[in-house]
């Protein structure tokens, strides 16, 4: 298994890293037993995202499909972002071993997620806009 | 230029200069198949010999019970399914084991589970050490085969073979010893020890890959493992890999030569890295710290993911190891880890650094110099660490 150059230049260089003060949405998805959780912090003004960020727990790919994701979204309209599938994200770092698509698939969700939260504050149902939320891809494990 | 440190000695070792040179008239003038009758043969035939007698005088038995093949994983799966077929001759079809041995071993047993053998894991407990009492308290009048590791892998815990052994052997069961990870790095005297198989893996001890052998006490017969040629006394046939074994027999017996001094350095190298290590807030030890590998050194860094503090110190020139679930291509952490009672969330962030002959004190201050700040900027882009430090305020 080997990481692309882009995966690796996001993982040592993330961008956009980072907890958000007075955020207007945060998302957070995944579980820490299956080894990632990606948070994302978004501002919205005139629904257009002005700012985004993302703390992770994970590994290479979790950490450079959330710096890819910030960087695809950031100054899109909210409409635009939530356009963005996993298939762009791994796309736009030149490909993932098959092992780390679900990564790209939580980087997806978090955007959607950051996107609920902020609705849910303007006290939109967010299910009208966002839709369903998939469920990550199943992390099986044995409780000790 | 960034400086390079190697640190990952249990996946592999770097070929020892004197293995090297044993090796190279095997790899060009002396091409002859050692079972030919001419002299280009018979050239072949004292090197093969003469390896196989290094190797069982350096392990204190015959060299009739050395049987060469090509590594680690061979050498457990004919051990096992050998001692199996001879066990089910008997009606005996039930196999103690441990929950963290390599997976030549599990993966072999889990095969046999599948052909109506029985298998009973031991817990090996919270410093990864298994107990003699569980394992006679285990033992069932159809038991087989016992087969315990001698030294793990990842943890590097070293078990109490020769007790082992011993109850084994008083209960007439055969016992075999996956000792991939000990013969080269700790002193292994098998007559000593009592075990009526032990596995052993060349590249370990840095000889070459593709070249591992398995003892067999004198009196098993195992049934055979590749049927054709007269090779390995019919056992195992197919022409000798003259070269890989004379290389690891020249290994085997530097090794044994450099053992006690370079231990002696390994132990105060790696009792410093963890000492310093464990100064980092939510770190700990896995494994028991007394009865452990001289050069093994396994973390786990509370809040952050083993793979990308791997990618992070290879930035950095430093190769290591994690069980995290992402370095294995599973999505769940390494076995060995959970067994010996580690959550998940945990497990995840584990970090092996193991160490030979080959590393220096320097090596150990780069990585104590680099570590710690890697550990700190993974931690302050983790949201479970976030998680960690408000629930503990």
């Amino acid at each position: 298994m080997a990481y692309s150059e882009k995966v690796m230049d996001h993982f040592a260089n993330p961008r956009n890293v980072g907890e958000m003060e007075n955020a207007d949405g945060v998302g957070e998805v995944g579980n820490p037993k299956c080894g990632d959780i990606m948070k994302m912090y978004i501002k919205v003004d005139d629904d257009v995202i002005t700012d985004v960020s993302f703390k992770t727990f994970g590994c290479g790919a979790a950490i450079a499909t959330s710096s890819m994701a910030t960087e695809l979204v950031k100054g899109h309209t909210i409409e635009e972002a939530l356009q963005l599938t996993n298939k762009a994200v791994m796309e736009a770092l030149d490909g993932l071993p098959p092992v780390k698509v679900h990564c790209s698939v939580l980087a997806e969700q978090a955007i959607k997620a950051a996107v609920s939260d902020y609705y849910e504050r303007k006290g939109i149902d967010p299910k009208d806009v966002v839709g369903e939320i998939p469920e990550p891809i199943e992390c099986h494990f044995e409780e000790n | 230029m960034i400086k390079k440190v190697y640190a990952d000695n249990a996946a592999t070792t770097k070929l020892s200069e004197r293995a090297f040179e044993a090796m190279k008239p095997y790899l060009t003038e002396v091409f002859g198949n050692a079972s030919s009758l001419y002299s280009e043969g018979g050239k072949a035939k004292k090197g093969v010999d003469a390896a196989r007698e290094t190797v069982a005088e350096v392990l204190n038995v015959q060299p009739s019970e050395i049987y060469f093949l090509s590594g680690g994983s061979e050498a457990d799966n004919w051990a096992i399914k050998g001692a199996a077929e001879l066990g089910a001759k008997k009606g005996k079809k039930h196999i103690i084991s441990s929950k963290f041995e390599h997976h030549a071993v599990l993966h072999t047993l889990e095969y046999l589970e599948k052909h109506g053998y029985e298998v009973t894991l031991l817990d090996v407990h919270e410093d990864g050490l298994v107990r003699p009492e569980e394992l006679e308290a285990a033992i069932r009048e159809d038991t087989a085969l016992i087969t315990i590791m001698f030294a793990n892998n990842e943890i590097g815990t070293i078990q109490p073979i020769k007790e082992l052994a011993s109850i084994a052997k008083k209960h007439g069961i055969l016992f075999h010893t996956d000792a991939v990870q000990a013969v080269g790095t700790v002193s292994v005297d098998i007559k000593d020890l009592g075990v009526d198989m032990l596995s052993m893996s060349s590249h370990k001890f840095h000889g070459p890959k593709g070249v591992g052998a398995l003892y067999v006490r004198k009196g098993i017969r195992l049934p055979n493992l590749v049927h054709g040629g007269a090779q390995e006394r019919g056992f195992r046939a197919g022409t000798e890999n003259t070269a890989g074994l004379v290389g690891m027999a020249e290994a085997l017996k530097e090794s044994a030569e450099v053992m006690e001094e370079r231990n002696k350095r390994l132990e105060k190298m790696r009792d410093r890295l963890i000492d310093n290590l464990l100064k980092i807030d939510r770190s700990r030890v896995n494994g028991d710290r007394k009865s452990r590998l001289p050069g093994n050194v396994n973390m786990c860094f509370e809040g952050i993911e083993g793979e990308s503090l791997l990618l992070s110190l290879d930035l950095k020139g430093i190769s290591s190891s994690s069980g995290s679930a992402c370095t294995s291509g599973s999505l769940d952490p390494s076995h060995v880890l959970l067994s010996i009672g580690l959550p998940h969330e945990i497990a995840h962030g584990s970090l092996r650094l193991t160490f030979s002959t080959e590393n220096t004190e320097e090596d150990i201050d780069y990585i104590l110099e680099v570590l710690p700040p890697i550990v700190e900027k993974l931690r302050s882009m983790s949201p479970l660490w976030e998680k960690i430090v408000s629930e503990n305020k």
